[in-house]
């Protein structure tokens, strides 16, 4: 590449290790993604605009000027020839992270991820790995449209091979990235963009991280096993207060890991609250709702006092901003789900009270 | 519309003095072992040893062995799923790639990848891809890995990645060139025209059939060349390297072969005239290049002979080496879907315990 520029290393700071500090979500990601690049110098990070621009959410904003234009790569607008790249670029020992501008705009990539990505470890028994991840800003809730605003995880977690993780908050969106960036196994990163903006404390040197695959007991509860991941984990909390003012007790359980899910977490919790609603933004039918209403059923048939609960965007394409807030599962929705496990009166009382 | 029946502007190779009758009989025996490697496979298909489908090289054989007298054991190869021909010339054990065909242990990748998936890192064959197109992305990041981790030179490394005529229409291809033009990638696109998309002419397919053009919106030079003659293949194949090695100048070569049979072992290839059954089997390479090297001396008709009969031997312990080895076990169908231990990770037959949190050290 003749434009490439090499970082000068004596205007790097070092990314802090020990400490803490006050960030968005976005900046804890950007944090994330400097750490690892320190680390590694196998760590690349590709993109659309990703470099010069700092990415259309700014995640990766300054990047480019501390690590150089070879490390910080902005591609053409061509989704398989990205994530095909960073499939090459593993072969040869590298650890690439693409991002996905938008959720839909997955799609062009989605024959490389499914294909080759996922399946070339198994189809070459182990010969070649693939440490790649893919971060993808996903879900609604910004005003946006279809392609902007979508959830495609389910299309992912269906995919064997693939890990597909969500964070929710600041501190483990800076260290799950980095968890995935170091896996040696490829990683869906979906990252909650409307909560891009949300601020949290990040321990930089925390130590107690938990592991990539292992879901997180947000708060403890007695009668009712509240599941969420990503975007929908602050609107669960905001479930969780309501219902407490009204004398339920919600467990709330941050899935983080979506694809293998950490079921001996939510088994634990429903074998005590024997009532489970599961919520996300992706539309219901063969989502992730329902992957754990089944398993959860399976496994926890005679601890469970009622049937499991989906609340879910619907099963119609994103819709336009001017219908999304019908469309996203809200406080109230999670509440009457609520309602309905613990057999209160709720919206289908009139038909099933 | 251009003719492409005949390989207009191929290299039709001039000098034969340049080569010993040694590399020239080499040649002749690497095409004689994928012909007979591939007869035996299609054999093997039709007793069922073989499961799922078969893509074979025949009619593909100087093509096979002149790209790969060009390529160096530094350099990397992608193919297409019509792979068996490009594993045995680049090294893979005749007995190890059958073995992979019949799904047994002792293939190249133990079983798994079959036959549209040869693989062997060390011999810098990362793949036969089933997916049409699917290979040329990561070739393409294989050749931007080299000119991220070296230097330009004579002695550099760069990316073969093959693909067939039609795989030219699909958008990973446009994506990839446009990638390798922009950047400067070290590969050559080789596109193996057999002149049918499984059944559909290439005319009929590409809206320009001079194959060897499609580059040019990126700046990608191409050649044509007779895909029939290895010595054609092998100069042309060297020119493009080279150019790729040196100047970091990605280009596409393309070859002119036809496809004796159907496209894959169960198409009786009935949209297939007689007129171009006839002209594709007039054209075999490797008779034509047999005749070529008797007339030119460089073979005698008992040393030909003698070829054939040690390649059948070669083929036939394959075979039984094949045949003898073990089937996989069952427990192992959920082995390397994840090259690490993942925590929860479906690994188990019902009944079986699952992998838990606490028995993955992260």
């Amino acid at each position: 590449m003749a434009t490439a520029t090499a970082a000068t290393a004596d205007t790097t700071a070092p990314a802090p290790t020990t400490g803490t500090a006050t960030l968005t979500l976005a900046k804890s990601i950007t944090a994330g993604l400097r750490r690892a690049m320190q680390d590694d110098e196998k760590v690349i990070l590709l993109g659309e605009d990703i470099g010069k621009l700092g990415g259309v959410f700014r995640v990766t904003d300054g990047l480019q000027a501390e690590f150089g234009t070879d490390r910080v790569m902005d591609t053409p607008l061509a989704e398989s020839g990205i994530i095909g790249m960073a499939v090459g670029l593993a072969m040869r020992g590298y650890r690439p992270v693409a991002e996905i501008q938008f959720d839909g705009f997955i799609y062009p990539g989605f024959d490389q991820i499914v294909a080759q990505v996922a399946k070339l470890h198994y189809r070459s028994r182990g010969a070649v790995r693939m440490p790649i991840t893919i971060r993808v800003p996903f879900g609604g809730g910004i005003g946006s449209v279809e392609h902007h605003s979508e959830s495609p995880e389910a299309y992912f977690a269906h995919t064997a091979g693939l890990r597909v993780v969500s964070c929710s908050n600041p501190q483990d969106a800076y260290g799950m990235l980095q968890q995935a960036i170091a896996s040696d196994d490829p990683v869906m990163f979906f990252e909650p963009k409307r909560r891009y903006w949300s601020k949290g404390e990040v321990d930089f040197g925390a130590a107690d991280v938990l592991p990539l695959g292992r879901a997180r007991v947000v708060s403890t509860g007695s009668d009712v096993t509240l599941v969420a991941y990503g975007p929908l984990v602050a609107t669960a909390k905001d479930a969780v207060s309501a219902a407490a003012d009204d004398g339920v007790s919600i467990e709330l359980i941050d899935l983080r890991s979506i694809s293998p899910i950490d079921f001996e977490a939510i088994e634990a919790s429903v074998r005590k609250t024997g009532r489970l609603v599961v919520t996300h933004e992706a539309a219901q039918s063969v989502g992730i709702g329902a992957e754990v209403a089944a398993s959860i059923t399976e496994r926890c048939f005679n601890w469970l006092e009622a049937a499991p609960e989906r609340v879910t965007g619907f099963d119609t394409p994103y819709p336009p901003a001017a219908l999304e807030e019908h469309f996203l599962p809200d406080l109230d929705r999670l509440l009457d789900a609520v309602d309905r496990v613990l057999g209160r009166p709720n919206s289908l009382s009139d038909w099933e009270g | 519309m251009a003719d492409t029946r005949r390989p207009a502007g191929a290299r039709r190779t001039a000098k034969q003095g340049g080569d010993s009758a040694e590399t020239l009989r080499g040649y002749y025996e690497q095409m004689v072992l994928v012909r007979e490697f591939e007869l035996r496979a299609s054999e093997m298909y039709a007793r069922a040893k073989i499961g799922g489908y078969c893509h074979l090289n025949l009619g593909e054989e100087a093509t096979v062995v002149g790209l790969l007298a060009a390529l160096r054991d530094t350099d990397y190869l992608f193919t297409t799923y019509r792979d068996h021909g490009y594993a045995l010339v680049r090294g893979m054990e005749p007995g190890a790639v059958m073995a992979e065909l019949f799904g047994k242990t002792t293939g190249v990748v133990g079983g798994r990848g079959g036959s549209m998936h040869m693989f062997d890192a060390d011999l810098r064959m990362l793949g036969g891809y089933g997916i049409v197109g699917g290979q040329i992305p990561p070739a393409t990041g294989a050749a931007f890995a080299i000119d991220y981790r070296s230097k330009a030179g004579k002695n550099a490394e760069a990316v073969m990645c093959l693909m067939g005529d039609a795989t030219t229409n699909i958008g990973a291809f446009h994506e990839s060139l446009n990638l390798a033009g922009l950047w400067k990638l070290p590969i050559v696109y080789v596109i193996v025209n057999n002149r049918l998309g499984m059944g559909t002419p290439v005319e009929l397919a590409s809206a320009e059939p001079d194959l060897y053009k499609r580059g040019s919106a990126y700046r990608i030079p191409g050649v044509r060349v007779d895909g029939d003659d290895p010595v054609a293949v092998r100069d042309a194949a060297i020119a493009a390297l080279d150019k790729a090695r040196a100047d970091r100048q990605p280009s596409i070569l393309e070859t002119m072969s036809f496809r004796l049979k159907g496209h894959s072992v169960v198409d009786p290839a009935r949209y297939r005239s007689k007129e171009d059954n006839e002209e594709a089997q007039a054209n075999d390479p490797v008779p034509a290049f047999r005749n070529r090297l008797l007339k030119a001396g460089a073979l005698d008709e008992k040393t030909a002979d003698g070829i054939h009969d040690a390649i059948e031997k070669r083929v036939t312990d394959a075979v039984d080496f094949a045949d003898a080895s073990p089937d996989p076990s069952p427990s192992e169908l959920f082995d390397a879907v994840y090259a690490t231990p993942v925590a929860n990770e479906s690994r188990a037959y019902p009944g079986d315990p699952v992998t838990t949190v606490e028995s993955v050290a992260s």
